[in-house]
């Protein structure tokens, strides 16, 4: 399998947190969408790219203990849901942090940082993740 | 529009069965199921195979095919095919045969799930069922599917006052069904301090609160050949069967802690069997989570599923049975095959055939499998006239 396009072609939005906007309806989507689901055939050709600032707060929480294979070093790490302050949620994880201190409705701001190794190429790939603000 | 009955079920025990290969299991479900409806392979016009992921357990695709020509009725060329919805794939193959069936253009199908997790090493595993969440957006970054259900358990507990017991107590009610059925994946009875305190999977959800991996395979046979139901030894009725589906990712739904595909598919349900939700007997819900069990219960129940929980109403013998099986959680969670062995349990219950687990007069069952958590629904009403 060819791992490094699949990488490439999302790194944009991974490094900036670049998200869509619907330009018919005005909603915003992170993970980014080619189509609106609220307009669906109505936005096609008008999503538009739109970064998001990275500061939010924490809508959802877990402590993740039993993680993937390539997260096995990290346990136990925390998983989170992000609301950010243009709306979308966001899945990623806390870092840099004491898990047992998270509680619902922290303040946070992403940060890049290196997420995975990937398979037998050993390509590293960076991301998004959150920090306590 | 035809009736549809199920004439034959079958199913492998589940478990950890190293002995056993997909083959093996799929072949020995799907013959019981023939065996139990009279029938001979001459019978089916088309194998309706369910399975979630072959392809990374056992490098094997096309097991349709395999399946049919492992059991010995390729000289029949009987029309194969697989059907994948996530962990929904046996409710979804069974809501595709109900629906060729119903038009007419098959009389007799043969719907078999299978799964074989064992083959690789529990991490492996995990991993793998992680499969049917987005990859791009969420196990990319670290989430496993437990982890997802982890972040509904949090946020509920936050918006809503859910206690950790008021779910910690699903596993106990499937623990203490699996108890009394014979094809079990365990057969331990457990207590709710077991539960909170076992080993952590994502916080809060311990190892308790989640399905395990587990090898097996279930088939149930259907049909509206009038002969064919006249000469079944006890024909259930297939009511109704819907589907729904909602956003894949939690990060994309308006709430994360309710189920709207699963409102919408036992509604719909409700609606084609043409009765109320007080006129169902027993449920069969997909206690993958524990959290995931109680959230299907809220689309059911709304606020009366906690008061109902406290009052110890799921249990077999009570007003409301849920998972009289066992449930994902302890007969067990071979993925592809789990909504198949719903409506093996739905039959076997609807016949009287329960033994000690048997849910009395029982006259209607409904069962709901899903794929991931609350992305894909699929309900299915069974009954006796
Ligand atoms: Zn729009």
């Amino acid at each position: 399998m060819s791992e490094v396009p699949r990488f490439w072609r999302e790194a944009k939005h991974r490094y900036r947190l670049v998200g869509t906007r619907c330009e018919n309806c005005n909603t915003l989507y992170f993970p980014p969408r080619d189509i609106c689901p609220k307009c669906r055939r109505e936005s096609v050709g008008k999503m538009r790219e739109e970064e998001l600032s990275g500061e939010g707060e924490i809508y959802s929480f877990t402590i993740v203990h039993d993680g993937l294979e390539q997260f096995k070093l990290q346990v136990p790490y925390v998983m989170a849901l992000i609301k950010t302050k243009e709306g979308p949620l966001v899945t990623g994880q806390i870092v840099d942090c004491d898990p047992s201190e998270i509680k619902i409705g922290m303040n946070v701001r992403s940060v890049l940082r290196k997420v995975r190794t990937e398979g037998k190429s050993g390509i590293l790939q960076y991301g998004y993740k959150f920090e306590l603000k | 529009m035809r009736d549809v009955y199920v004439v034959g079920v079958g199913t492998t025990r589940y478990g950890e069965l190293w002995d056993q290969s997909l083959r093996d299991l799929a072949s020995e479900a799907g013959l019981r199921a023939l065996v139990d409806a009279g029938l001979k392979a001459e019978d089916i016009d088309a194998l309706y195979g369910a399975n979630t992921s072959s392809g990374q357990f056992i490098d094997q695709e096309h097991i349709a095919a395999l399946i049919s020509d492992y059991s010995g009725i390729s000289e029949l060329g009987i029309p194969s095919i697989r059907i994948e919805a996530g962990s929904a794939s046996g409710g979804a193959a069974l809501h595709q045969a109900f629906l060729a069936v119903k038009s007419g253009q098959y009389d007799t199908i043969a719907v078999g799930g299978v799964e074989k997790m064992t083959d690789v090493p529990s991490e492996v595993a995990n991993e793998i069922i992680g499969g049917s969440l987005d990859a791009e957006w969420e196990t990319f970054l670290g989430a496993t599917e437990p982890s997802i259900a982890a972040l509904i358990a949090r946020r509920h507990e936050y918006d809503r006052g859910v206690k950790r017991e008021n779910y910690a107590i699903l596993p106990v009610i499937s623990h203490k069904h699996a108890s009394m059925n014979e094809t079990s994946h365990f057969k331990n009875v457990i207590k709710i301090d077991d539960v909170i305190n076992a080993s952590l999977v994502a916080e809060p959800l311990t190892v308790y609160d989640t399905a395990p991996v587990s090898d097996g395979a279930s088939a149930v046979i259907i049909t509206s050949d009038k002969k064919k139901i006249k000469s079944a030894s006890n024909p259930i009725k297939i009511k109704s069967s819907s589907m729904a589906n909602d956003f894949l990712s939690l990060h994309d739904r308006n709430r994360i802690d309710t189920f709207k595909a699963v409102k919408k598919s036992t509604s719909k349900a409700l609606e084609g069997a043409g009765i109320t939700l007080e006129k169902v007997d027993g449920f069969e819900i997909h206690d993958s989570y524990s959290i995931a069990g109680l959230i299907q219960l809220e689309e059911l129940f709304g606020k009366e599923a906690l008061r109902m929980s406290e009052n110890g109403e799921y249990y077999y013998d009570s007003s409301c049975p849920i998972n009289v099986s066992g449930g994902l959680k302890a007969h067990g969670n071979p993925l592809g095959a789990t909504g198949v062995y719903q409506a093996v349990e739905a039959t076997i219950q609807l016949r009287g055939n329960a033994g000690l687990r048997q849910v009395k007069d029982s006259r209607n069952f409904m069962i709901h499998n899903m794929g991931g958590l609350g992305t894909t629904s699929v309900t299915t009403i069974l009954g006796v006239e």
